[in-house]
């Protein structure tokens, strides 16, 4: 492996002593003179049609200046779906529309000159509702005679694929690899299950902020805190219809986005408010609206039919995925997808099918969240692992071991499907998952606590393990695409200008090393800025684990393209032909004469000595083959017999995300990220009642984990050389998210020999099930 | 009815004409333009709108200004300067523990109270401290490392 001077150091984060000082960072940290407040009226409704609306009193109220709704704004169908164009999500949602789709929906909105008199106005907004039935269970969405919801004309998708709104199907696909029947036959054991995962929250701690107002050239400045700038003014521009070049979009720091932010959510509404009243407005949302009308992971049913020999082999695998949209369709299809495209090629199985459908409900609308899709998918998959390794009596290191994916392998899924649709056909060239397996399982002490648990105490207390493995495709092949751009300064120091977006992850920090590693410079000579689309050039954006790779590639190209034009200049000054000159701790010298010059000399003769240029360059990288992350979880619960309480006691992840270029902050993804999914697969759920409001939108009722409530989580990064990556880096972002629910499953059935297949693990869940497993225990006698 | 206040903030003494429903957070943040105070959730639940009122953690999302009136509070711009920053915040820099940062300025607050008055505490005792401040990013591993760290050398300074 190759020895690096920045890279795979745990430098400090870049923005991180700003942000412990408490800096005025974020995009709510300015105020304007003059800046008005906007807040919008939201459905109380599941499913309505406005039959009319009246803004009189709201407009005539003192200190208002604006009411925006379905009557004076135009109509433009689009998706909020921060993707790349053209969206691969349907056209179906409009600033405002006569009909409500769910509890949360946008009816109107106000810009007023306080918080208070905006609240008031809203209060003075009549609307006639004509409430229509609504339908929230997926399974009853496409009955005949269920509600239509989106019964407009003009919704659509713009890329051809399946779209059926009039029976609210929003999304099907369809894959066979291999005959499926065939290794059905060819199993030994033929186990089938139907599973459910629940909504869930982002729960970023800064909630969607945007403030928008005008330069003096009269261009739109729409700040907000959002982790796709770029796609932000391509659909703004497209739902105010201006062109792009009257927008500019800034992104200061974002208080955590988790795909929350990958959503144009309340930018238009912002910009379209400031265009009418041409003042500074500020939309920001509050928690309880975070959790009533921003987006959440996709719930899904999902059956899970598989085959495997006595020998190990897996035959047959069958994924059939219900994924509930909720009531736009903004991320279905994709998240869908990846159920299949960056879940399943972890598996060595030749023979796969894999039927996939999005509904619309009266619920939440579903979006991109950390995992997309893949988290939905490695429940199902992680227990029916754990149900075949029980079948044929082997420990399930040993089962996963054999049969997932390994370094120069390819998988038939790769080729069948992307995120997208069509896939790429590649082979796996990097991976060290076999010794995540077994380090993990070491650390872990698994063969040791399998041991011991098989003895449990008598009393009400049980002890359990559990594991899986887990795979996360790095970016969206032959789609994704990000670019850099940077120059050199008088001393010798570099603005390295990024169109990636750092939401809290520290891609800034590992951007800036890896442009300082290929000039061979410190990081502190590495001013970034990113994420500015009047400054930085083209990036997709925070998503699809995607950052440290492409974003990652595009500043080594960059900082390649400076090396030669340093070079060139340094050959200059010495005499000597290019070919013989290196780069070396900020100057450049040569291997012949030994002679060497610094950079502050090269770049003083660039600026001011001998043909004068600015050495600077720019460069992009857009993704041929995306890269798969890697991870190996292992999980210990003690579970209450008596409660149901299923408490983590340890947890440890061994990861494999190529070079880490930054350890700590590799780490730090990784921690977050099983929290999360641990506290989804514990405590956090949305409560709905048969109205289809949520009961419970706050921190309180919504429960997240806090310090106290941690296991022990141990991190273990397993390197391997990812060569199409930056200096062997793949992607760390979203992998680690999907290992808590299938972990603790398993580790519970170690426990106490119940099988949950349905999410949240709730006190209520596991001691039902412990009911049932005594009934059919009395049953059998 | 506006009433008059009079408290002292990051040491300087502040006499301010307030409404009487006012929230000490607003006051912080749009009076003050002291923005390092965060707002979360607006119902004490999420701890980013932490500030110390006479040295104990207060969510101000959740205090009315008039409350804070003749006494000392300190918010995260309060605490070091920018060229000596507090033992925390390096702390919080070097291991790790800053990731969105939104959280941060009301965990080092929470932290800091903490360490006033238990110089060495347990991590049982470091995780009580912080509970009311969530986080979403850091998994709190890295968080409790740092201030973990930080008593270590502000035990050995006192030395």
């Amino acid at each position: 492996m190759r020895k690096f001077k920045v890279v795979g150091k745990s430098v400090p984060k870049v923005d991180a002593l700003a942000l412990a000082q408490g800096k005025p960072l974020f995009t709510d940290d300015i105020e304007l003179r003059g800046m008005l407040h906007a807040k919008i009226l939201w459905s109380p409704h599941a499913h309505a049609r406005i039959k009319n609306i009246d803004t009189s009193k709201a407009e005539a109220l003192p200190g208002v200046h604006a009411v925006l709704c379905y009557k004076n704004v135009p109509r433009v169908i689009h998706t909020t779906a921060g993707q790349g164009w053209p969206e691969p999500s349907p056209y179906d949602i409009v600033m405002f529309d006569n009909k409500v789709r769910y509890v949360g929906d946008r009816v109107a909105a106000v810009a007023a000159e306080t918080e208070e008199i905006a609240e008031r106005a809203l209060e003075l907004i009549k609307v006639e509702y004509e409430p229509l039935p609504a339908v929230f269970d997926p399974e009853r969405a496409m009955d005949k005679g269920a509600p239509v919801i989106h019964d407009e004309p003009d919704c659509k998708y713009i890329i051809p694929v399946f779209y059926d709104p009039k029976h609210n199907h929003c999304a099907h696909i369809d894959l066979e690899v291999g005959d499926f029947e065939q290794g059905i036959k060819e199993a030994d054991f033929v186990v089938e299950c139907k599973f459910k995962t629940h909504h869930e929250q982002h729960c970023s701690l800064e909630p969607h902020t945007c403030i928008c107002y005008f330069d003096p050239a009269g261009r739109l400045i729409i700040r907000t805190s959002n982790q796709v700038p770029f796609h932000v003014r391509r659909i703004v521009a497209q739902c105010l219809q201006v062109p792009e070049r009257m927008i500019r979009v800034i992104k200061p720091r974002i208080g955590g986005g988790f795909g929350g932010k990958q959503e144009v959510l309340i930018e238009e509404v912002c910009a379209m408010l400031a265009m009418l009243t041409k003042r500074p407005v500020r939309l920001a949302y509050t928690r309880e609206e975070e959790f009533v009308s921003a987006r959440v992971r996709h719930p899904m049913v999902m059956w899970a039919k598989t085959g495997v020999k006595k020998d190990g082999t897996i035959t047959a695998i069958q994924l059939k995925v219900l994924s509930n949209a909720g009531a736009y369709g903004a991320h279905a299809m994709t998240v869908m997808n990846n159920t299949c495209a960056k879940a399943l090629p972890l598996f060595r199985c030749k023979n796969i099918k894999w039927v996939a459908d999005a509904v619309y409900t009266n619920l939440l609308p579903g979006g991109a969240y950390r995992g997309y899709g893949v988290t939905q998918a490695a429940f199902p998959m992680g227990v029916m692992m754990d149900e075949m390794a029980e079948a044929i009596g082997m420990d399930p290191v040993d089962f996963w071991k054999l049969n997932t994916i390994k370094e120069g392998e390819t998988s038939p899924i790769f080729k069948a499907l992307s995120e997208t649709g069509r896939g790429v056909e590649m082979i796996v060239e990097s991976c060290s998952l076999p010794e995540c397996i077994d380090k993990g399982a070491e650390v872990f002490g698994w063969r040791e606590k399998r041991e011991r648990y098989k003895k449990q105490s008598k009393g009400p207390i049980k002890h359990g393990i559990g594991m899986c493995c887990l795979v996360q495709g790095g970016t969206v092949p032959l789609i994704d695409m990000a670019s850099a751009y940077a120059k050199m300064n008088d001393d010798g120091s570099f603005n390295l200008l990024i169109g990636a977006t750092d939401l809290g992850t520290g891609a800034d920090t590992v951007l800036s090393q890896i442009f300082a590693e290929t000039l061979d410079i410190p990081v502190e000579d590495v001013i970034v800025y990113p994420s500015d689309t009047d400054l930085t050039p083209f990036d997709k954006g925070a998503y699809a684990s995607g950052t440290t790779y492409l974003s990652g590639m595009a500043v080594l190209r960059t900082a390649e393209k400076i090396r030669e034009q340093i070079l060139g200049v340094a050959a200059d000054i010495l005499g000597e032909p290019k070919e013989g000159l290196r780069i070396e701790n900020k100057g450049v010298v040569s291997g012949k004469s030994g002679k060497r010059v610094e950079f502050s000399q090269i770049i003083k003769r660039a600026l001011y000595g001998k043909d004068q240029f600015q050495i600077g360059a720019t460069a992009s990288e857009f993704s041929r083959l995306p890269p798969q992350s890697f991870a190996a979880h292992f999980a210990e619960v003690a579970v209450d017999t008596e409660t149901g309480q299923v408490k983590v006691l340890s947890y440890v992840a061994a990861v494999d995300c190529g070079t880490a270029v930054n350890p700590k902050l590799a780490e730090g993804q990784a921690e977050g990220a099983i929290l999360n999914g641990i506290s989804y697969a514990l405590t956090e759920e949305f409560i709905f009642d048969d109205r289809g409001r949520v009961l419970n939108p706050s921190f309180t009722d919504y429960k997240i984990f806090s310090a106290p409530d941690i296991p022990k989580i141990t991190t273990i990064l397993v390197p391997s050389y990812e060569p199409t990556g930056p200096y062997g880096a793949k992607t760390v972002g979203e992998v680690n998210i999907n290992g808590p629910l299938p972990a603790i499953s398993n580790a519970i059935y170690n426990a106490v020999g119940i099988r949950l297949y349905e999410t949240p693990f709730t006190p209520e869940r596991v001691l039902n099930a412990l009911k049932e497993k005594r009934k059919s225990k009395i049953k059998q006698r | 009815m506006k009433k008059e206040i009079e408290f002292t903030i990051n040491g300087e003494r502040r006499k301010l004409i307030v409404k009487p429903n006012e929230l000490l957070l607003n006051v912080i943040r749009e009076d003050l333009g002291l923005t390092g105070t965060k707002y979360g959730c607006g119902t004490g639940e999420c701890g980013a709108c932490t500030v110390l009122v006479d040295g104990e953690p207060v969510v101000s999302c959740l205090t009315l200004a008039v409350a804070a009136d003749k006494k000392t509070i300190t918010t995260i711009e309060g605490i070091g300067t920018s060229e000596n920053p507090y033992p925390l915040q390096l702390a919080f820099v070097e291991t790790g523990a800053v990731q969105c940062g939104f959280c941060t300025p009301g965990m080092i607050l929470s932290a800091k109270a903490l360490l006033d008055k238990n110089p060495n505490p347990t991590e049982n005792e470091i995780k009580q401290a912080i509970a009311g401040n969530l986080c979403r990013c850091t998994g709190y591993v890295k968080i409790i490392e740092a201030i973990k760290l930080a008593a270590e050398r502000m035990r050995g300074r006192k030395r």
